[in-house]
């Protein structure tokens, strides 16, 4: 993705054969981020104003923080974010990560994922462009197979 | 799943949308200049392109039905972005069988580099 000039929102959506449940649950609860978000466990009770942590698979170190903005399941959740596992990246500023579910026809659901408030935060930026879309993928492969993609 | 003896596989609508999108040349180079520069207004992409404003929109339309084109309101204004999420998904259905092999491959090398060093 290094030719990509990077501007200050991305926006990722994807189709998955589940419901707004299930992908909310599959957002929010540790045993399925473990299994598509590069191993990380994320730890929030979801209350706006408080916090929101990706854990890494051995909950020694903070992978990802933030703080939840707007929770409003199975539809929204908006937290700030700050990219912990690369020193350069966790001292720029901290962006948004807006997660919208909608239902469409034939017990499908429409997810997408805006990163935005990435004007002063150049490496994190181009750090999660492609992250998004490994993530995305494996989380609609995991949904409707029940299976986790293979790491890579 | 189907299975190997299946002569004529049910086509799955959200894959035929997305080679159908890709199928197409301008719809390429759309994609193409919202790689190089992402989240485009439809003013901006109409000018890379010798085609009505229509023209452009049908274009658009096509791609974001497939997924491949996801839209965003900024401001005022209404953005299109390159969801790669789809052609990922496409190269997960038939390359991730080499990539294991790869990453299994390497845990082999390494278990054998320790073992013998």
């Amino acid at each position: 993705m290094s030719t990509m000039t990077q501007t200050a929102v991305q926006v990722y959506t994807v189709f998955i054969k589940a419901s707004p449940e299930q992908i909310w649950d599959a957002i929010t609860k540790p045993e399925f981020t473990s299994k598509y978000f590069y191993g990380s466990l994320v730890d929030s009770t979801l209350e706006p104003g408080s916090p929101i942590i990706g854990w890494s698979p051995d909950r020694e170190q903070k992978l990802t923080d933030g703080e939840i903005l707007e929770s409003d399941p199975p539809h929204r959740l908006r937290y700030s974010w700050r990219s912990l596992w690369d020193e350069s990246q966790a001292a720029e500023e901290a962006s948004r990560v807006t997660w919208e579910i909608e239902p469409q026809e034939g017990g499908v659901s429409k997810l997408s994922v805006v990163h935005d408030r990435l004007e002063h935060s150049p490496k994190t930026a181009e750090s999660v462009a492609g992250g998004w879309m490994y993530i995305l993928s494996g989380l609609k492969t995991l949904l409707e197979t029940g299976e986790p993609l293979a790491q890579i | 799943m189907g299975s190997v003896t299946d002569r004529s596989p049910i086509p799955d609508p959200a894959d035929e949308a997305v080679f159908r999108a890709l199928a197409d040349p301008t719809r390429r180079a759309i994609l193409d200049r919202l790689f190089e520069q992402d989240g485009q207004s439809l003013g901006e992409i109409e000018r890379a392109f010798d085609m009505s404003r229509f023209g452009v929109m049908k274009h658009l339309r096509v791609l974001e039905d497939a997924g491949l084109v996801a839209t965003h309101r900024v401001g005022r204004s209404k953005l299109h972005f390159l969801n790669p999420v789809p052609i990922r998904l496409i190269h997960d259905r038939w390359i991730d069988k080499y990539t294991e092999h790869r990453v299994s491959a390497l845990a082999d090398l390494k278990r054998e580099l320790e073992e013998t060093g």
